[in-house]
């Protein structure tokens, strides 16, 4: 009992050391790679990734899946810049109406999940064309910049003790986010509906609820990643969103959840995060070509998933 | 009299097709072990389902302490102490087996939105001594086996203060020594003043453990009994009702000739152990066994399904490697597993489609072209030889009854030539009438020679199908019995001898 009880941990150890050896080999291969600004580079390309990482975490341990979170995230900056800057609000309404709106297109998309009875790719897949072409359309297809608002650049690069606010604002959503995991009945319930929805269901508790404020949740931290990267590249840019639904995945799933549901945890998708940042990051530094890059990333995603399921045969 | 603590009177349900129950009663006292049987079909767990709030009945009345009331979800069950241990265990495998227990009831006390899992914990262990489970509360459940996951359940029922549990055929995954255990608790809540509803299919448990038997065949009641008023064959004759096995019997009996297949020492895992047995020619060959006992397991790595990991099969004399489905399709085997609708059928394709799908190469003209005028003609002729009840042969296979499915598919397998042919559980979900059909089928494709291989968990269809009857336990056969000297009591015997 006490070897299998390991597994989990033991899979959280693997990616941990994986991300080790990687920094490691870049460490030997190129001494540019553990200077203090590639190492907080390395903080900051993490962060926008990482909370939408953790924000899907939520939806694929119930068993769901959300492709829109790309966009999502855009459409939060881009409500955020048409409050700040199209209509002159204040900065802190600008972006609470950033991160509600993530929040909004969240419950639609579980609405459409458990009320609609819609599969989760294709809920999820609609509300990334329109939160796709809502960007475009509340934009006027331009970049809306926050010229003359500096302190929402301030966001993002405020430095605290020498790190910058946009990886505090990371590392506090990635500890809130695995205290709502491990401690709270949100927590448990998302477990229990990826273990067996109708166990749950049976259970006498409302799981159709439940389901949509999962998607809720997780478009709040969508919306959160949005402020984020807008204040890092002080515009909101319309275009921005298509594929880092995939980078999220990725991330959730090196780090040891499961597509099927039931499995995974906050610290696993942070390390897988990493990984893929630190892997990107560090190729870059030994020139290897953006393409290649790419390729190596994807070896990366189907070994580590394969590494699972041997692991899960041994059993 | 007292009033009995449960009273199901007159309790209709209706699904889609089917009138699942009509007018069927049930009554259960305190402190009462009350079996209840039946074969499948017969409407037991669904009679109990809408007991537990699972179902909605269509009609009738339930009362608790001889007061009506309507039990429209589970959640209103378990507040009224009724609490359903399902055949298919109803545990969310990735928490422990405290959260699973008090999913639901897990918020802390002092701040409603967090859990308390010092406090389930602890709840957890208290239950757990009340019957005897030493079990920690915080091993997750998928990691348990499925004995343990029952008594999970036990101490999940037990703490909604329960008066009422249901067991839907609790021991048919269980080993001897897990019955026992299973048993003891059972009687220790018996003791409690609980009342225990008892589906299962083994005439030997009822005796051990149960005060009265229900008997339901085709969802209507039939008769309640005390055990010591009524004997085994009475039981099983109430179960099976006479007319239903009628046409079952089989045309004459077949003398030996020609062996058609022949398997030798099949391995594979802990299902197929050692297997080794030989089919004739216009041969029936029933396997009989408990669920778990590796009849399907063992057709499947015959099918090439599952690979086999030792063991040699031979097919008319010839040594055959099977590695695949498509090697044991072009050595004529067919087979047709229990779950038609998972694995037999394109449900949405039309039963041409589906007929034709495993001879499509035979039926291509020009550049890969279909001949649909040569598939037609081919589908129709099956159609009728089989008297496949569809109104064309362009009707999807989804709206066809269960018996007429299974002729699309033995159509299926009988146009790719396969004279070797593999029925898991063929009638399972059929209704009587179609039942009779199948049987019917059955006898006629041995007369005309083909070899069948009959897979099935109803005693009375075996022993009345079946030349011989081969009996399975643990993944090894342990008897190999001619039908002439086969009774329910030998089978039992073979089937429960455990190594």
């Amino acid at each position: 009992m006490a070897g299998k009880m390991n597994t989990k941990t033991l899979q959280t150890i693997l990616a941990f050391g994986s991300l080790i050896l990687l920094i490691i080999i870049f460490a030997i291969a190129s001494p540019n790679f553990l200077k203090f600004e590639n190492i907080i580079g390395i903080l900051l390309a993490t962060s926008v990734n990482g909370i939408l990482a953790v924000g899907i975490t939520f939806i694929i341990i119930t068993g769901g899946i959300d492709l829109s979170l790309g966009t999502v995230m855009t459409f939060g900056s881009v409500v955020a810049g048409v409050f700040i800057s199209f209509w002159n609000f204040p900065i802190p309404l600008g972006v609470a109406m950033g991160i509600m709106a993530g929040g909004f297109c969240g419950f639609l998309n579980g609405v459409a999940v458990a009320r609609l009875k819609l599969p989760p790719f294709i809920a999820t897949l609609g509300m990334m064309m329109i939160t796709k072409g809502l960007n475009l359309v509340l934009s006027g297809t331009k970049p809306i910049y926050f010229v003359d608002k500096p302190v929402f650049g301030q966001i993002a690069a405020f430095p605290v003790l020498g790190i910058p606010l946009g990886v505090v604002i990371f590392f506090a959503s990635a500890l809130v986010a695995a205290f709502i995991l491990s401690k709270t009945i949100v927590g448990r319930y998302t477990y229990a509906i990826g273990s067996n929805e109708e166990a749950t269901r049976l259970s006498g508790i409302n799981t159709d609820a439940w389901k949509i404020g999962i998607y809720s949740l997780g478009g709040l931290f969508f919306g959160i990643a949005g402020i984020v990267m807008a204040s890092r590249l002080q515009s909101a840019q319309p275009a921005l969103g298509p594929g880092y639904e995939l980078d999220a995945i990725a991330a959730a799933v090196i780090g040891g959840a499961s597509l099927s549901g039931g499995e995974g945890n906050i610290l696993g998708t942070i390390i897988g995060a990493f990984i893929i940042t630190v892997l990107t990051n560090g190729l870059r530094i030994l020139s290897v070509p953006q393409e290649w890059q790419m390729v190596i990333t994807g070896l990366i995603v189907i070994s580590s998933v394969y590494l699972d399921i041997l692991r899960r045969k041994v059993r | 009299m007292t009033v009995p603590l449960v009273r199901m009177i007159d309790i209709d349900k209706h699904f889609p097709g089917v009138q699942a129950l009509s007018k069927c009663r049930f009554e259960l006292e305190r402190g009462e072990i009350h079996a209840l049987v039946g074969e499948n079909g017969a409407g037991k767990s669904t009679l109990m389902k809408i007991l537990a709030g699972v179902y909605r009945k269509d009609g009738g009345r339930i009362e608790i302490d001889g007061k009506p009331v309507e039990v429209h979800s589970t959640r209103q069950a378990q507040e009224l102490g009724i609490s359903i241990i399902h055949q298919e265990l109803n545990l969310m495998k990735h928490l422990t087996a405290a959260q699973n227990i008090f999913i639901g009831r897990e918020r802390s006390r002092r701040v409603p939105f967090l859990t308390d899992d010092r406090r389930i914990n602890n709840e957890t262990r208290v239950l757990f001594e009340k019957i005897h489970l030493s079990l920690e509360p915080t091993v997750k459940v998928g990691e348990l086996t499925v004995a343990k996951q029952q008594m999970v359940e036990i101490a999940k029922a037990l703490s909604y203060n329960m008066r009422v549990l249901i067991m839907d055929e609790p021991t048919s995954a269980l080993s001897e020594s897990e019955i026992e255990d299973l048993f003891a608790v059972m009687r220790e809540l018996k003791q409690q003043g609980i009342g225990i509803v008892y589906i299962t299919h083994r005439m030997e448990e009822i005796n051990r453990i149960c005060d009265r038997v229900t008997v339901m065949r085709d969802g209507h009641y039939i008769g309640t009994n005390p055990i010591s008023g009524i004997t085994r064959e009475q039981i099983i004759a109430q179960m099976v009702g006479r007319e239903i096995y009628e046409t079952a019997r089989k045309e004459g009996i077949k003398t030996r000739d020609e062996v058609v297949l022949e398997v030798r020492n099949l391995n594979r895992g802990k299902q197929v152990r050692d297997v080794s047995f030989t089919l004739d020619r216009g041969e029936i060959l029933g396997f009989a066994g408990l669920l778990g006992a590796g009849r399907t397991e063992t057709a499947r790595a015959i099918f090439g399904a599952d690979p086999l990991e030792s063991g040699e099969i031979f097919v008319r004399g010839k040594h055959v490697h099977i590695r695949h489905p498509r090697d044991a399709v072009a050595c004529g085997i067919g087979y047709l597993s229990e779950d038609r609708k998972q694995y037999g059928l394109a449900l949405s394709l039309s039963v041409e489609q589906n007929t034709v799908m495993s001879s499509l190469p035979r039926f291509l003209s020009w550049f890969g072209v279909v001949n649909t005028r040569q598939t037609r003609r081919a589908t129709t002729e099956y159609v009728e030889r089989l008297k496949t009840k569809t109104p064309t042969i362009d009707q999807a296979v989804r709206n066809l009854s269960g018996g007429n499915q299974q002729k699309v598919i033995i159509g299926k397998w009988l146009l790719r030539d396969c004279d070797i042919l593999i029925f898991d559980e063929p009638t399972r979900g059929i209704d009587v009438g179609a039942k009779n059909e199948i049987y019917k089928l059955l006898n006629e494709l041995a007369e005309q020679g083909k070899s069948i291989i009959m897979i099935s968990s109803e005693l009375p269809e075996i022993l009345r199908m079946s030349h011989r009857i081969v009996v399975m336990c643990e993944g090894r056969i342990t008897g190999v019995l001619d039908a002439s000297q086969a009774t329910q009591e030998t089978i039992m015997h073979y089937a429960t001898m455990r190594s």
